[in-house]
């Protein structure tokens, strides 16, 4: 008995301590919004300032462009969530159903896309994209994310399809279903689970990344708001005040997207893990 | 009748390459073109300011390469920083995911709020704890000092002995969910009467995780190390953020080092040399690690 209450004590207070490591960051991000200019670095040490106050918030909605940026990163992610969803399911239940002929190298060049650092593409990419028109726009950014993320999201989707038996669709088939018709009705809808966790993955992947948003975009029009983060440190002489509520903003999309798709990436994860 | 016996052959034998198609053209021309050109620039020289660069050098950059001090010293940079933020994040993610693996009241709502950093932007990440490790506006280095695990309460990042522990601790803070969450699915898919015929067995708690726990988590994570290994050697964001490679390139990575020559000193050539570099050191390591874990994989069989 006293072992037990040993250790669940012993449980509760490394659970206390993983939540409060996580959660404190996070707790300093919304502290420095809310904290009025004269107090930032008077008070800066401080747990919580004298005074709060809402006004970064409020320049940042009203006087900043930074609404636009928001709209921008909200199409961009959402876009590149939907269609990576699509692209990887369809070739990661071609991976797990069918063995074929350059099945190896395709692995391999979806393995070796995940190889080397981006940064490498940008001067590339900037060639290919710019003479069909799409720097500048968020359909270039759509379609250079949707490539970047597809190779990670494929592996992900076989490993589900790979834990669904084969049989299911092979019943369906029998009673006259073309096998597309099959896993679209039969085996899509199981894996639904898996497809939010993906989902998830790439929409905060999307939704963070910096480096491509920021050298195929020269114009605000189509910037994302990691880009906008940026601009306040240039044009406002780094207000860190409305950075921090800039970023405080950004941050409840991701964390609302991913709290609602978390127990399904656990749960998502479990069908295809132990795999081998 | 003959016909379309003969088409529905045709395309049933179309039909693995129909599934997998549209993201074979999608990386090959998004990725996999652009990576040609841009390992092409490794044997040119191309710097963006200068209107008579562009010709051949062929393997000018990669003797350079060779006596380039900054990139040995960045190549040491990359094995501490990689090293230590994997270990450090698959350690504490994979005692979370043990934590989290036994029931026990509001478990549901603890995990969703640890698995919170990852939602977080990685430059927001550079950014917040810049400020959480800077003496006037973060409490970290008077903690710090509180503990007696400093002699000052400067700024750790500002010192080049100490400043790669900055980005690490970001990156460990940042990547722990991502461990705990697949070391969380790899171990609810573990049978649990596994357990419960080794506890009738007299097996202790630390029996059982030595010899059921670990080898059956072990292919998963090797993948999953794999993966975030390669990944994180070319994660450059955390430390251009937060240091800049500074001060005095103490905390210069081979992946921020590359960002620097190709953005700061515009010279693209060079940086492809590097990457190019680091794609075959990467490549080494990932033929290391699948036939280690194939070796493991078979002497269990």
């Amino acid at each position: 008995m006293l072992r037990r209450i040993l250790y669940w004590s012993a449980h509760y207070l490394l659970i206390a301590l993983y939540v409060l490591f996580a959660l404190f960051p996070l707790f300093w991000l919304i502290k420095v919004a809310l904290t009025p200019n004269d107090l930032l670095y008077s008070e800066g040490i401080r747990l919580w300032p004298s005074r709060i106050g809402l006004e970064h918030f409020r320049f940042v909605l009203t006087n900043s462009e930074f609404p636009l940026f928001f709209r921008n990163s909200v199409i961009v992610s959402c876009s590149t969530a939907l269609i990576v969803s699509l692209l990887s399911s369809v070739c990661g239940y071609g991976l797990s159903r069918f063995n074929f002929r350059g099945k190896p190298l395709l692995l391999a060049l979806m393995l070796i896309t995940q190889m080397f650092p981006l940064v490498m593409l940008v001067a590339p990419m900037f060639r290919l994209l710019a003479p069909l028109g799409l720097t500048n726009t968020l359909t270039g950014l759509v379609i250079v994310y949707c490539a970047f993320n597809a190779p990670f999201a494929t592996f992900l989707m076989q490993s589900f399809f790979d834990a669904i038996p084969k049989e299911l669709e092979e019943a369906a088939m029998v009673d006259g279903a073309t096998r597309f018709g099959a896993f679209r009705r039969i085996v899509l809808p199981l894996t639904l689970p898996g497809i939010a966790a993906t989902a998830g993955f790439v929409f905060t992947a999307a939704w963070s990344e910096l480096l491509f948003a920021l050298m195929l975009n020269s114009s605000s029009r189509a910037s994302t708001f990691p880009v906008g983060l940026l601009s306040f440190v240039s044009k406002f002489s780094v207000d860190f005040g409305q950075m921090m509520a800039a970023g405080v903003l950004a941050l409840i999309p991701a964390c609302l997207f991913f709290l609602l798709i978390q127990r399904y990436l656990v749960r998502g994860l479990t069908a295809g893990a132990v795999k081998g | 009748m003959e016909v379309s016996a003969a088409g529905r052959q045709l395309v049933r034998a179309a039909q693995p390459y129909l599934y997998t198609a549209p993201v074979l053209i999608l990386i090959a021309t998004v990725m996999l073109v652009p990576l040609s050109v841009g390992l092409s620039y490794a044997f040119q020289d191309i710097q963006l300011l200068d209107p008579f660069s562009g010709g051949f050098v062929g393997f000018d950059h990669f003797r350079e390469l060779s006596a380039d001090r900054s990139f040995r010293a960045a190549l040491l940079n990359t094995l501490v920083w990689t090293g230590s933020s994997v270990a450090l994040q698959f350690i504490f993610g994979l005692i979370l995911a043990l934590l989290l693996n036994r029931e026990f009241p509001g478990r549901r709502l603890v995990q969703a709020l640890v698995f919170l950093p990852w939602a977080v932007p990685t430059f927001l990440v550079g950014l917040d704890w810049a400020w959480l490790f800077n003496p006037v506006v973060g409490p970290l280095p008077g903690w710090l000092l509180a503990l007696k695990l400093t002699h000052d309460s400067n700024n750790l990042l500002a010192d080049p002995s100490t400043a790669l522990i900055g980005p690490i601790v970001a990156a460990v803070w940042w990547g722990i969910p991502f461990f705990a969450i697949t070391s969380l699915a790899a171990l609810q898919s573990i049978p649990k009467d596994l357990y419960e015929a080794a506890a009738i067995d007299g097996a202790g708690v630390f029996k059982q995780f030595r010899s059921i726990t670990l080898p059956l988590l072990a292919p998963t994570i090797a993948i999953t190390i794999l993966l975030r290994t390669v990944w994180i050697a070319n994660f450059a964001d955390l430390i251009v953020v937060m240091t800049n490679g500074g001060p005095a390139d103490s905390t210069q990575t081979v992946a921020s080092y590359i960002f620097t020559t190709a953005f700061r000193r515009l010279d693209f050539g060079y940086a492809s040399a590097i990457a190019a570099v680091l794609l075959g050191l990467l490549c080494l390591y990932a033929l290391a690690i699948l036939n280690l874990r194939r070796l493991f994989v078979q002497r269990q069989a």
